[in-house]
C-alpha cells in the first residue's frame, strides 16, 4: 500500500514537472535566464577579484533611471537602458581618472544620479510608477520574446568578448602593472570590462530586478572562490553554480509561488553557504 | 652593436618632487648590470620609467632602437617586480597559469595557449625546481616559492633583456645562490642582458660586470673593475667603496 502511495506521489511530481516544462513562459525563462546567469558569473569573477563588485550595484541604479526615462518617453525601456547604462559606466571610468575621486566614490556618484533621475521622472509623470517599480524586483517569468532574443544575442556578444580577451583580462586582473610590461593595454581592458558589465546589468535587471543585480555578479564568483583551484576552473565552476541557481530558482518560484528573482538569489546564497561549510570541513 | 636600452637625460618627477634627474646611460647586448643605491634613490623608479610604467618628465628612452612609446615587442623583455605583497590571496590562479602570463607578450590577439606553451612552462618549472608545484595555487606557497614562480614567469619567454627588482629578498641562501648562478649562465651562454637592482652590494660584484650607482642622479656607471680603481669614487664613497669591491674577484 505504502509502495503504491510513493509511486503515486512520484508520478504526480513527474506529471507536474512535464507540464511545468511545457509552459512557454517557463521555457523562455530557463533559456534567457541560463545565458544571463552564465555571463553574470563569468564577468563577476573578474569584478570580485578586482574589488569592483559594487559597480554592478551602481550601474543597476543607473538602469533604474534609464528605465524611467524610457517609460517617460514611451520608448521600450530596454532600448534606453543599454546606451544609458553604457554611458553611465563610461562616466564612472572618467570620473575616476579625471576628478581625483576613487572608483567607489565615482560609482556612488553615478548611482545616486541614476536613482534620483528615476525618482524625479516617476514624480513628474505620476503615471508609470507601477511599471517602474516592477523593475525594482524584476520577473523573469514575464520575459517577452523580444527580450529573450535580445538577452541571448547580447549574452553571446559578452561571452565572445570574454573568450577572445580571456588572457588579457586574466593578466590585468592578476597584476595590472606586470600586464602592462607584457604589452597589454590595461586601460583598454578596463574599459572593455566595465562596458561588458553595463550590458550584463541591463540584461540582469529583467531577471532579478535593480535591487538584486549585484548579487548575481558577486555570489557565484564568491562561491567558486571558496573551493576552486585554478582561475579557469573557478570561472567554469561559478558559471555552473549560477546556471543551477537560475534553473532551481525558477522551478521553486513556480511551484512554491515565490518571486523568481529573489528565489534565484537565495539559491545562490545557499550554494555560497554550502561551499563555505565544505571548505571549512574538507 | 646597437644598444638594447638608450637613456638620454631622463628626469622623473612625482608631483613636485624630483625622483630622478638627468640620467643617461645605455645597455648593450650581453651586459650584466647591478643597479645599486640607497633606499629611495630612484632605482625602482628608473626601472618603471624604462618599462613604461611611469611617465618621464624630460629626456628620451629607446628600447631596442625604438622610442619607448612606440616599442611593442615586449616579448624581448622579462621583468620580475619587487613586491610580492600585490599577490591577492583570494586569487585562485595556479602556478602553471601564472607562468603562462609570461608568454602573453609574444602573442597576438586573440591570445590562445598552445601545447608548445605548456611545454615551455614545464621546461622552465623543471629548471627552477618547481615542477611539483605546477598545479598548486600561488597563494598557498611560501614567499620563496612564490618568488621562484614569478621568476619563471619572467624567464619563460627567453627574453633578450631581463630586469630584476630585488630578486633575492624572499629567497633562502641556497635558492639565492642558485638564482644568481642561473642568471649568470643565461647571461654567458645566451647573451641575455641583465639588469639587477639589489641591496646586496657585497654580493653583486661576483656576478655583475657593470655597476650603475644612482642616488636621484647618476653617480657611477661603468665596469666594476674601473669603479674599484676610481679615485673619484673613493672620494665619493669612502669606506663604502671597499664594501662594494672587496668581494669582487
Amino acid at each position: 500500500m505504502a509502495g503504491i502511495s510513493i509511486l503515486f506521489v512520484i508520478n504526480t511530481i513527474e506529471m507536474n514537472m512535464i507540464n511545468f516544462l511545457q509552459y512557454s513562459f517557463i521555457q523562455k525563462a530557463f533559456f534567457a535566464g541560463s545565458f544571463i546567469g552564465i555571463i553574470c558569473a563569468a564577468l563577476g569573477m573578474f569584478l570580485v577579484l578586482r574589488k569592483m563588485s559594487l559597480i554592478g550595484d551602481g550601474l543597476s541604479h543607473v538602469s533604474f533611471g534609464a528605465i524611467a526615462l524610457g517609460l517617460f518617453f514611451g520608448v521600450y525601456p530596454f532600448y534606453v537602458a543599454v546606451p544609458v547604462v553604457v554611458a553611465g559606466s563610461y562616466l564612472i571610468l572618467k570620473i575616476t581618472e579625471k576628478a581625483k575621486v576613487y572608483g567607489d566614490a565615482a560609482i556612488g556618484i553615478v548611482s545616486a544620479v541614476g536613482i534620483s533621475g528615476g525618482i524625479i521622472l516617476a514624480g513628474v509623470s505620476r503615471g508609470f510608477n507601477v511599471d517602474l517599480f516592477s523593475y525594482l524586483f524584476g520577473n523573469i517569468l514575464s520575459i517577452s520574446n523580444l527580450e529573450v532574443v535580445l538577452s541571448v544575442l547580447l549574452s553571446c556578444v559578452v561571452l565572445a568578448i570574454l573568450y577572445f580577451y580571456y588572457w588579457d583580462l586574466f593578466s590585468a586582473t592578476f597584476d595590472e602593472e606586470y600586464a602592462k610590461t607584457t604589452g597589454i593595454k590595461t586601460s583598454k581592458i578596463n574599459t572593455i570590462l566595465i562596458f561588458l558589465t553595463a550590458l550584463t546589468v541591463v540584461l540582469s535587471v529583467k531577471m532579478v530586478g535593480v535591487m538584486l543585480v549585484s548579487a548575481l555578479l558577486i555570489l557565484p564568483a564568491a562561491c567558486a572562490l571558496q573551493i576552486a583551484k585554478g582561475f579557469k576552473f573557478a570561472i567554469i565552476l561559478g558559471c555552473i553554480i549560477s546556471l543551477v541557481s537560475v534553473l532551481l530558482g525558477i522551478t521553486f518560484s513556480f511551484f512554491l509561488d515565490l518571486p523568481a528573482g529573489a528565489t534565484i538569489v537565495m539559491m545562490n546564497a545557499i550554494f555560497f553557504a554550502l561551499a563555505f561549510i565544505y571548505k571549512r570541513i574538507a | 652593436m646597437a644598444a638594447i636600452i638608450e637613456i638620454k637625460n631622463v628626469s622623473v618627477s612625482y608631483g613636485q618632487s624630483q625622483a630622478l634627474k638627468d640620467i643617461s646611460f645605455s645597455v648593450e647586448p650581453g651586459d650584466f648590470i647591478g643597479f645599486v643605491g640607497p633606499n629611495g634613490a630612484g632605482k625602482t623608479t628608473l626601472i618603471k620609467a624604462i618599462l613604461g610604467l611611469l611617465p618621464i618628465a624630460s629626456g628620451s628612452i629607446e628600447l631596442f632602437g625604438k622610442q619607448r612609446n612606440k616599442f611593442s615587442n615586449w616579448g624581448k623583455i622579462g621583468y620580475l617586480p619587487q613586491q610580492l605583497s600585490f599577490i591577492n590571496v583570494l586569487f585562485p590562479a595556479i602556478v602553471e597559469e601564472v607562468i603562462l602570463l609570461g608568454l602573453l607578450s609574444q602573442k597576438a590577439w586573440p591570445k590562445r595557449v598552445t601545447k608548445a606553451d605548456i611545454a615551455k612552462v614545464d621546461e622552465i618549472a623543471e629548471q627552477l625546481r618547481i615542477a611539483d608545484l605546477k598545479k598548486k595555487m600561488l597563494s598557498e606557497l611560501s614567499g620563496g616559492q612564490q618568488q621562484k614562480v614569478l621568476l619563471a614567469r619572467a624567464l619563460v619567454s627567453l627574453p633578450e633583456l631581463l630586469i630584476f627588482d630585488e630578486p633575492s629578498t624572499a629567497l633562502d641562501p641556497d635558492s639565492r645562490e642558485f638564482f644568481f648562478k642561473l642568471i649568470k649562465e643565461m647571461n654567458e651562454k645566451n647573451g641575455t642582458a641583465i639588469i639587477l637592482i639589489t641591496h646586496d652590494t657585497g654580493y653583486i660584484g661576483h656576478y655583475a660586470e657593470k655597476l650603475l650607482y644612482v642616488d636621484k642622479e647618476l653617480i657611477y656607471f661603468g665596469k666594476f673593475s674601473d669603479f674599484c680603481k676610481s679615485e673619484k669614487m673613493s672620494n665619493y664613497f669612502g669606506r663604502h667603496q671597499h664594501i662594494i669591491c672587496h668581494q669582487h674577484d
